[in-house]
């Protein structure tokens, strides 16, 4: 890649200048500028992994590779790891994931397929607004809308298909469970996940839609050969990333779930009381920790922080791998 | 279409006594609306037979999914009945179920907003704007006590974020861009992966360097530089997507008449995207003003005003939802509720006054624009 102006504004394909325009002192000035405020973004970001990593370096010290096996948080008594909380952050992140994927997934279709002009407008607005409304406003629907309501469901899973290891309970208490807390982030995900996905499919090519219609192919049948197989990018990068914002979920799960430092083996039984989420452990304990029970939430932090990095960072190499950079020309 | 075919030799005479109608291959014909509501109305009536009468289970929730499923093998039937054909039934179950997950997401969305509204606006009397809960116990009732400190709080706090993130954010945006540096990629996949970032963790980061390490105390403007690592990513993103769309023409034009690269930038691009920018701006902001994780950790908590942000704890409004809604008292709800109205119309007004401003593109001029240049062109003749 070149970088002068001269270079950068020759048009494809025309053979470049062989010398490169000198850069007027203004021109170096502004493009330092703006260099600086990339690396300050840069720098930001290597900063939280660094500060993380310093303040948690007492914590991974004491305990060693137990920190990653062991379920319980007793910082005074060195007994502490991440094993159970990072197995309820998963287990909140799957089922809202498993909610949130085919609604999100349908949401997009009927989108960018089914609904045409001003209605295709209001519902782009309206999975916009819905990744903008505060997560704390979601949490305290959950908790105080939902969860009454959705406790029943929960007992019916448990009285019918209890076979299935996962809807197991082992005390009849249904509320501030993983399940719940599951149903909510979902709320969070799907537009995070429509949205990308909606991109996607709305960038399928026109020819090969057309040519899919002129053959006789049905709605779904245009869906199936076209749309679904060009947008399987965005589909596997908007999953991921609403699988990195379900990890992070903080305020709604902490108002939902109660914390509960158990082994994974009990944290499975998702439809019962108690859960654990790695965020709402540290909103939990932030307050009443001392120095070394804060670098052991450090750690829990910088896990938690690694996690969804690299989460993120594939599911965007994905979605920009099927999305073209190119700028409008008039 | 009707023709005449008498000889063979004679062209078709369409009959112009009745008028061309044009063929819609997807409109919605009398039988498609009658077998969608049949079958929507016999699976309310199946499911509540099915619910109620046979088996013993209850529960609103339970109620839909079992309407869904009843819904969609009655007008799977319907469909197969009419057509007989595998490729329409497939077809119409098909936009049964996509059409399905379009109206839950926007059923959730209203159930979301009309149950805030509804618990909520109890709580909004005239002294929720003007007073704060300095005095106020938590079993005093509505007409005492506010959240006046909370909405300064929460103005100072993502005023003060967006005066970090925004020129950072822009000048990013251009790096990425417009200057086209070598580490333009990497630049973008980090931020990509930082919009991302749990809002925990953003906090946690402050917490851990601005108070433990800096030795600063919990403040208004610790919380502004957790909200600020939010908000970046946002803004940077959506302006690098703004500078995409300015027509790679302007530029060229504005080369082409001899201007530098920083002219360029200053008089052609941001201009043009200007109230693009805007947009990205406020969405910045909306996504900041519902932030609690953040502020949890690094801005304390206070009942009464603290307009100082450099100074002693500070609270805003989602912190103070947060606090409140765990007190047993139904009051102490309530205002909980009443402040996650005024943060939802908050998010709201920004998010259509994004919406009004964004929403012509980068290139196209609005309304005033438009007069601007009109009264400009009639001064020059």
């Amino acid at each position: 890649m070149r970088h002068t102006a001269a270079s950068q504004h020759a048009a494809d394909g025309e053979n470049r200048r062989a010398g490169r325009a000198a850069l007027s002192a203004p021109d170096r000035f502004f493009r330092g500028l703006v260099l600086t405020a990339a690396i300050v973004v840069l720098a930001i970001m290597g900063l939280i992994g660094l500060f993380l990593l310093l303040r948690a370096g007492s914590a991974l010290r004491q305990a060693g590779w137990s920190f990653f096996t062991d379920f319980l948080w007793q910082t005074d008594a060195d007994v502490f790891g991440v094993a159970g909380v990072l197995t309820g952050t998963v287990l909140i992140a799957a089922v809202a994931l498993v909610i949130a994927v085919p609604v999100a997934l349908g949401a997009a279709l009927f989108i960018s397929e089914y609904v045409t002009g001003r209605p295709r407008r209001v519902l782009i607005s309206l999975v916009d607004l819905m990744a903008a409304v505060p997560s704390i406003v979601y949490g305290l629907w959950g908790f105080f809308f939902l969860q009454p309501r959705i406790v029943s469901l929960s007992r019916w899973l448990t009285d019918h298909a209890s076979f299935v290891p996962l809807f197991k309970t082992a005390s009849p208490t249904y509320a501030a469970s993983t399940f719940i807390a599951g149903v909510v982030v979902a709320l969070m995900v799907i537009p995070i996940c429509c949205a990308i996905m909606r991109e996607v499919f709305s960038q399928a090519p026109v020819g090969e839609r057309e040519g899919a219609i002129a053959l006789g192919a049905t709605r779904w049948g245009v869906i199936r050969t076209v749309v679904l197989p060009f947008g399987r990018g965005g589909i596997v990068g908007g999953i991921m990333l609403g699988l990195g914002r379900a990890m992070g979920e903080t305020i709604a799960v902490y108002l939902i779930i109660s914390v509960l430092f158990a082994p994974p083996s009990r944290l499975i039984h998702i439809l019962e009381t108690g859960g654990a989420s790695i965020s709402s452990l540290i909103a939990l304990r932030y307050g009443d920790s001392d120095e070394f029970g804060l670098s052991a939430l450090m750690a829990a932090g910088l896990v938690l922080f690694l996690l969804t990095l690299v989460v993120n960072t594939a599911a965007s190499v994905i979605v920009s791998r099927s999305r073209s950079g190119a700028s409008t020309e008039i | 279409m009707t023709a005449t075919a008498a000889t063979a030799r004679e062209i078709p005479v369409r009959d112009s006594s009745k008028p061309e109608r044009r063929f819609r291959p997807r409109r919605f014909s009398g039988d498609d609306v009658v077998s969608v509501l049949g079958a929507m109305v016999s699976a309310v009536a199946l499911t509540w037979l099915e619910l109620q009468r046979l088996l013993p289970a209850s529960g609103v929730i339970g109620f839909w999914l079992c309407w869904y499923v009843t819904f969609l093998a009655l007008y799977t039937g319907i469909v197969w009945l009419r057509t007989r054909n595998r490729l329409a039934v497939r077809d119409q179950l098909a936009a049964a179920l996509v059409s399905g997950a379009g109206v839950l997401v926007v059923v959730s969305l209203a159930l979301v907003i009309s149950y805030t509204i509804a618990r909520g606006y109890t709580a909004l009397r005239p002294n929720f704007f003007t007073q704060t809960m300095a005095g106020t116990g938590p079993l005093d009732p509505l007409t005492s006590g506010g959240a006046l400190h909370a909405m300064v709080g929460t103005l100072e706090q993502v005023g003060l974020g967006a005066a970090f993130s925004v020129p950072l954010g822009i000048a990013t945006g251009l790096y990425l861009n417009e200057v086209k540096g070598r580490l333009a990629r990497l630049v973008r996949t980090v931020v990509d992966a930082m919009s991302a970032l749990p809002s925990i963790v953003a906090g946690l980061f402050i917490f851990a360097s601005v108070i433990l390490t800096f030795g600063m105390q919990k403040t208004g403007f610790a919380a502004s530089l957790a909200l600020s690592v939010m908000m970046l990513p946002i803004i940077t993103r959506t302006a690098e997507v703004v500078f995409r769309l300015v027509p790679g023409g302007l530029r060229e034009a504005s080369y082409a008449l001899g201007a530098p690269q920083w002219r360029t930038v200053l008089f052609v691009v941001l201009p043009t995207a200007r109230a693009s920018l805007v947009t990205a701006v406020i969405l910045g902001v909306a996504r900041g003003v519902g932030e609690t994780a953040p502020v949890l950790l690094t801005a304390g908590f206070t009942d009464s005003m603290n307009a100082n942000p450099l100074e002693g704890p500070q609270v805003s409004l989602p912190l103070y939802i947060f606090n409140f809604v765990r007190y047993p008292q139904a009051d102490m709800i309530s205002r909980a509720y009443g402040a996650a109205l005024a943060l939802l119309v908050i998010v709201m007004v920004l998010f259509v006054s994004a919406r009004l401003i964004g929403g012509s593109g980068p290139g196209q001029s609005g309304r005033s624009q438009r007069r601007a240049t009109r009264r400009a062109a009639a001064g020059l003749r």
